[in-house]
């Protein structure tokens, strides 16, 4: 942005921010890094000085918010560093990203969350929010220092792929977090009981006893998230159910709700849009016989890739508001990691710059309302983060930072991982079309990714 | 799954007894013209399983297997038929007779056989799999057989090499070369499979041998009884793979029943340890074949195992080595089923590349 101009003016696009209802074609105007005004039909004179970006037949909306991304950084920066990662955010649309603890060291005392959160304004392109460990190294035996990663600025908290197993001490982080931050702070668990999924590689069904690979049945998620419900009743805690991929747990966790637990809960792109059948190859299409697209490792995550019946829950669950949000646990790999048998490849998909195209096919099939998708991705995990960033995310209110992202919802894209800023190139979305594409990433009023420019020079 | 509802659904009608007279390619040495197969015209030109092999390829496997079996039966067992080529077995896991018959197949075929085992290879240096698949491709291999404890590894080499890739057991995957081999056994005694009752029993959830016997038996239109403990029984076997003519049965009585043939799984010790078995002792009492229930099937059925056998635990030693066992006669079919395939492979190879 030339230093002489005023500010940003992003004008002629459908502004969608939830947060306020707001759904209308009108003019955005940023200044000073903050959102100035949303006004209709500003004349030109209004906008004179401004660096003008024509939105016409664009969507407009809060930057994005991801409460569940792996940046690798400290430890494992040939899979991904803060740089990387938070540029392929903002590639995606994401203008605050929250930092998974499984680093090395582990993000699990306020020195390493006070590292990750100084080399962030260093480097990141978008805002990075930590979350730490629940318990010391993940190991699941000690709490960790919560109150001292609060004071850091942890948003929340977890042992990231690994549950807190131990239902006491599950019950005590709980607690624990209850008391910390405004509100209490989250305990942030990915439910997947171990006994129930030693040496799984993928769903447990069909598609897995025809592979021969060992099964993960959707009872391993669902068993946890109602033992943590239960935990999160008893203890008064605030409970945020990582990933949640089963129909059995989205009906957990409708129930839950209506019986006014604090509990949320976040869904992936790929849990919403595509099935275990993709192990099979050739992007989930049918085939006659398995074929040597078989096993793809791209289709590795945890958990796993479920039904079309689990796809369709967690979807309708996504709708009314069971699932809060849409998180994408991007998980960046190096390609060793997936160059290998299935069993030996690591569990993960790179998917922030694929995300919200992704998402948005529920739109253009019709499962969802733009402006409802766009609350799940904005408002929402703002209202999950609350007070914690210590500045209001997921909304265009005058006054509050300029956050914005901008996307063509009609334009197609083939997806080509050598074209990712991250450093992951891990997807089973490789070489499909999607359709929607973030043209603009406006980052505290400053342009953090801009299609047009470095994006057309270097997509093309 | 539809998709495979589709690929069963639209199978050609199982063979009868197999003729002998087959269509005739070019003549290798040593092998009568009566006996050639064609080349492989599958999709690819690997074996991985048997759901990518069609009922035709099966056949032509088969009808193969008799010329090798005559050449077998020779007073000097070599043809030059192979000369030249290089067959590589590349072992992840121990396994004598599988690996042994493999590299007989090749060297009575007059191939050159290269056996690696991951104990003396560099893999327990770290090294992955695709370097070590790479590697020796660099050293030009005709026919790349691989064994490797993990579901789906040859087809993650085959998708990386160019060379035909045999898969000699993946995991909990497949075993193709013994479905085969199974095939040709019952063949030889009952003059087909198709309309035959066959019964297996044991481990049907981790065993290799059952997948790929089921696509096997199931595509040249035999009645197929599965049973064993609920434990070790896949979710949705009989719809969801597509398997036409796949019945679980309730009873090893009724599994048995007027069976043409009863095919014994090994079962693993290791199921007990991870709690699927109570123990040893009861499984051999509900689930083993013994000569009173063997007398409920068909007189002279046949009494099959894939080897090594747990005698007196999933089979008796009287039946293991009675009458109706074909259990050694597996073993020998073996070589004879791993040259045809081998040939059919190496050939393939030779003309196109």
């Amino acid at each position: 942005m030339a230093a002489s101009r005023k500010g940003i003016a992003i004008i002629g696009g459908r502004v969608i921010d939830p947060s306020h209802g707001i759904d209308r074609v009108c003019d955005l105007l940023i200044e000073n890094g903050v959102i100035e005004a949303i006004t209709d039909g500003s004349g030109d004179s209004a906008i004179d000085g401004y660096e003008v970006i024509d939105a016409m037949g664009q969507v407009v909306t809060p930057g994005f918010i991801d409460v569940h991304t792996h940046l690798r950084e400290p430890g494992e920066e040939h899979k991904e560093d803060i740089a990387s990662g938070t540029l392929a955010a903002a590639r995606g649309g994401f203008t605050t990203v929250c930092a998974m603890p499984n680093t090395e060291p582990t993000q699990d005392n306020a020195s390493v969350l006070e590292w990750v959160v100084r080399r962030s304004a260093e480097v990141g392109a978008v805002r990075v929010l930590p979350i730490g460990a629940v318990t010391v190294g993940r190991k699941g035996e000690t709490l960790a220092d919560m109150a001292e990663m609060a004071a850091a600025g942890a948003i929340g908290f977890s042992d990231d792929g690994d549950p807190v197993v131990d239902a006491n001490l599950m019950r005590q982080a709980l607690s624990y977090a209850s008391g910390l931050g405004n509100g209490g702070l989250a305990i942030m668990n990915h439910c997947q009981e171990p006994a129930l999924t030693r040496g799984a590689q993928m769903n447990e069904g069909a598609v897995s006893n025809r592979l021969g690979l060992a099964g993960w049945p959707n009872e391993a998620e669902s068993g946890m998230v109602a033992r943590d419900i239960e935990l999160a009743a008893l203890s008064g805690g605030r409970l945020h159910i990582c990933h949640l991929s089963t129909r059995q747990a989205v009906e957990y966790v409708r129930t839950a709700k209506k019986r006014g637990i604090n509990v949320t809960a976040e869904v992936t792109p790929h849990h919403l849009t595509i099935t275990d059948e993709w192990v099979l190859g050739h992007h989930g299409e049918a085939v006659a016989a398995v074929d040597v697209a078989a096993y793809d490792t791209a289709t590795k995550v945890n958990p796993p890739l479920r039904t079309r019946d689990d796809v369709e829950a967690v979807i309708e669950g996504l709708r009314d508001g069971t699932i809060d949000m849409i998180a994408t646990d991007h998980a960046p790999h190096a390609q060793t990691d997936k160059l290998c048998t299935y069993e030996e490849a690591a569990n993960g998909i790179a998917n922030l710059e694929t995300a919200f195209a992704s998402v948005l096919s529920l739109y253009h099939s019709g499962a969802m309302e733009l402006p409802v998708l766009i609350e799940r991705m904005t408002a929402a995990p703002a209202r999950f983060l609350g007070r914690a960033a210590g500045v209001p995310l997921g909304t265009l209110e005058p006054g509050g930072p300029a956050d914005v992202t901008v996307f063509d919802p009609d334009l197609e894209w083939t997806v080509n991982p050598d074209e990712f800023a991250s450093r992951g190139k891990n997807t089973p979305l490789a070489g499909t079309t999607l359709k929607g594409r973030v043209t603009l990433t406006v980052y505290g009023g400053a342009i953090a990714h801009d299609f047009s420019r470095q994006g057309a020079a270097v997509d093309a | 799954m539809a998709r495979t509802r589709n690929a069963v659904a639209t199978r050609e009608a199982p063979p009868a007894r197999r003729s002998r007279k087959g269509p005739v390619t070019k003549t290798p040495e040593g092998i009568s013209p009566s006996t050639q197969p064609e080349l492989w015209t599958g999709p690819d030109r690997h074996l991985l399983d048997l759901d990518h092999v069609s009922t035709q390829e099966i056949t032509e496997i088969l009808r193969s297997t008799d010329g090798m079996k005559e050449v077998l039966s020779r007073r000097v067992r070599k043809t030059p038929a192979l000369r030249g080529k290089t067959i590589v077995t590349l072992f992840f896991e121990a396994s004598t007779r599988t690996r042994v018959s493999f590299e007989q197949a090749g060297k009575v075929l007059g191939a050159d056989v290269i056996n690696v085992t991951a104990s003396a290879s560099s893999v327990t240096k770290g090294e992955s799999l695709l370097n070590t698949v790479r590697t020796l491709e660099s050293m030009h291999v005709d026919v790349l057989v691989i064994r490797h404890p993990h579901s789906g590894a040859p087809y993650f080499v085959a998708s990386h090499i160019d060379a035909p890739v045999v898969n000699a057991g993946d995991g909990t995957h497949a075993h193709p070369t013994q479905a085969l081999l199974d095939l040709y056994t019952i063949e030889s005694h009952l003059g087909g499979v198709a309309g035959k009752k066959i019964a297996i029993i044991g481990d049907l959830l981790y065993s290799r041998v059952a997948r790929s016997n089921l696509w096997g038996l199931t595509k040249m239109g035999a009645n197929v009884v599965v049973y064993g403990p609920p434990t070790l029984m896949p979710p949705e076997l009989d719809n969801a793979e597509g398997l036409d003519g796949v019945v679980r049965a309730a009873s090893m009585e009724e599994a048995v029943d007027e069976a043409d043939v009863v095919m014994m799984l090994r079962i693993q010790r290791e199921r007990q340890a991870a709690g699927h078995l109570p123990s040893m002792r009861e499984y051999s009492r509900v689930y083993g074949l013994n000569a009173r229930r063997l007398k409920l099937a068909k007189p002279g059925a046949l009494v099959m195992h894939p080897g090594p056998m747990n005698e007196g635990i999933e089979i008796s030693p009287d039946v293991a080595h009675g009458a109706q066992a074909v259990i050694e006669e597996q073993v020998a079919n073996g070589v004879a089923v791993r040259m045809a395939v081998l040939y059919m492979l190496a050939a393939r190879g030779a003309s196109g590349r």
